[in-house]
């Protein structure tokens, strides 16, 4: 156990540590660093330019949280409902792409994208004769790729609560004269919100600080968290900024996983006194 | 009747659609990689000649070559301290929130803030960089993802046999060989699978703590760059290999260790 632990402190606590002390320093006059206390890195992180990056990031990262919690939520309840023996084989393949090489799924999308691409060939098929559509390099193209690479972790965050709902609640709510939308929200919907909850928050944490993505599939015209921390470290040359930048992408992170733990705990608290009105 | 048949009609037109965006992208990429002409997006016939063209691509066998040394060295470090903490940990069944914390961290801590915590880590010591710290590095991330595999296999463990063992005079060793071990054994393989695929895919903390230099160039970060160079065949068929050894290793370690990953 012990040398485990140690590894792990020495090589994330002691460096994470390290990230946080170098965002109170200075940036040298030759981009190295200045060891004089500074929030000047925490204050720039706020300047219009950069919170404007941080509103950006949440915007895009929350329309693919959006998009992907709704499919995938769709995915894992049409799984749910088939037939038992075809579950795992259904689930297996909703997952399967996710073990793929993260680069290799993003660069799928610009073979699919580019002006000459899929895309493109299949309009000409179709008869269009204008323009190829310009879709690469577009915010609309870094969603897609955000969406398509985290939608397996939705589907199966989400199936596990889905396939363990008892069928028979929702027969119960229909014999009590509640219409199939309203069982779904009512009944369906509050019971499986932990599995909701746990996969947006993992495609949204993944995708605020995603680096890849916005690289390759915004061309670099969308810049997200993930580039500004680098273009620090590597072009820019600003180590303590970067690090402020990082810490920030941290607090974001503890914040939502903070909210989620609470929308678990209030979801089953709401799980159990529904058991508790059934069983009284 | 009329109603059900609707809703499994809905239901199949879902996973149809969801299957087809999940698979397409990667259906067509495969497809162009056999392409016989250069232009990467449009078909005009069979061929493999992408493939042996990788063959004889220094660059990129030398990639391949580092990522193999970094996964497989990666993954034996990991391999042995995530299952002696899984082991650790639930033998005491002490699970302190810190711990918890502690052993969580590496899995969702984003892959950029690790990045740059260990090259501000490593350039502070004055570490040289190269394949031994992308080594250190990824062996944080596979011995957490090792950990939660075992961890999960010894939820339903019953210790007592162990201390029967004891009781029997069999010394901690040979305790761990003979009992501890055989019922583990396919979730320490099954981990030591999904690493070896982690750090096989490992690009961003690779790229940051690789250094300058072919020497240390793994094949992600190889990749990364012919991608931004646009797109060819060869990528196309490179990216193939790369999809086929990290499915299979995952297929293998799921089906070692069934339902564990699938939690």
């Amino acid at each position: 156990m012990a040398p485990a632990l140690a590894w792990l402190t020495a090589l994330m606590v002691v460096p994470c540590a390290l990230v946080l002390a170098l965002a109170f320093f200075r940036r040298g006059i030759y981009g190295g660093i200045e060891y004089t206390f500074t929030l000047e890195n925490f204050g720039l992180v706020f300047d219009p330019l950069y919170a404007g990056i941080f509103l950006n990031s949440a915007r895009i990262a929350g329309t693919a949280t959006l998009i992907a919690v709704v499919i995938g939520y769709g995915a894992a309840y049409a799984i749910a409902a088939a037939p038992r023996r075809w579950q795992p084989v259904f689930l297996f393949f909703a997952v399967l792409p996710f073990w793929s090489n993260y680069l290799i799924r993003t660069y799928a999308w610009i073979v699919l994208l580019n002006r000459e691409g899929l895309i493109t060939q299949l309009l000409r098929w179709f008869g269009y004769t204008g323009e190829p559509p310009s879709m690469l390099y577009t915010e609309g193209a870094v969603i897609a790729g955000l969406v398509y690479n985290y939608l397996p972790f939705v589907v199966l965050a989400c199936y596990a609560p889905l396939s363990r709902l008892n069928p028979e609640l929702a027969e119960a709510s229909r014999d009590l004269g509640a219409s199939a939308m309203t069982t779904f929200r009512r009944v369906i919907l509050p019971l499986t919100v932990p599995g909701i909850a746990a996969g947006a928050v993992f495609v949204f944490v993944l995708s605020i600080g995603n680096f890849v993505t916005p690289a390759l599939l915004g061309g670099g015209r969308f810049q997200m968290i993930g580039n500004l921390v680098y273009d620090q470290f590597l072009t820019a040359n600003d180590w303590p900024f970067g690090a402020a930048l990082a810490m920030a992408l941290i607090a974001i992170m503890l914040l939502v996983l903070t909210a989620q733990s609470l929308a678990a705990d209030r979801a089953a608290g709401r799980i159990a006194e529904a058991k508790g009105a059934a069983d009284g | 009747m009329n109603q059900s048949f609707a809703r499994t009609f809905g239901m199949r037109t879902i996973l149809v659609l969801v299957f087809a965006f999940l698979y397409i992208p990667i259906a067509v990429l495969v497809a162009l990689s056999f392409n016989q002409g250069g232009l990467p997006t449009v078909w005009s016939g069979f061929s493999l000649k992408w493939y042996a063209s990788l063959a004889g691509n220094a660059a990129i066998l030398s990639a391949a070559l580092n990522t193999l040394i970094v996964a497989l060295v990666s993954t034996a470090i990991a391999t042995l301290l995530g299952t002696l903490l899984a082991i650790g940990v639930e033998m005491r069944r002490q699970y302190g929130r810190g711990l918890e914390a502690l052993i969580f961290a590496p899995m969702i801590i984003p892959d950029i803030v690790l990045a740059i915590a260990l090259l501000s880590f490593f350039s502070l010591l004055d570490f040289t960089l190269g394949l031994h710290t992308i080594i250190l590095a990824h062996v944080v991330f596979n011995l957490a993802f090792v950990c939660s595999v075992v961890r999960a296999r010894l939820k339903s463990f019953d210790w007592s046999i162990v201390e029967a063992s004891a009781d029997l005079g069999a010394s901690a060793l040979t305790t761990f060989r003979r009992v501890t071990l055989p019922v583990i054994l396919p979730a320490v393989v099954a981990g030591a699978l999904l690493a070896f695929t982690l750090s096989v895919d490992e690009f961003i903390i690779a790229f940051f703590t690789a250094g300058a230099g072919r020497a240390s160039t793994t094949l992600p970060m190889q990749i990364y760059s012919m991608i931004r160079f646009g797109i060819t065949p060869e990528i196309n068929a490179l990216a193939t290999i790369v999809m086929a050894v990290s499915i299979t290793a995952l297929t293998l370690s799921q089906r070692l260790n069934r339902g564990v990953i699938g939690q």
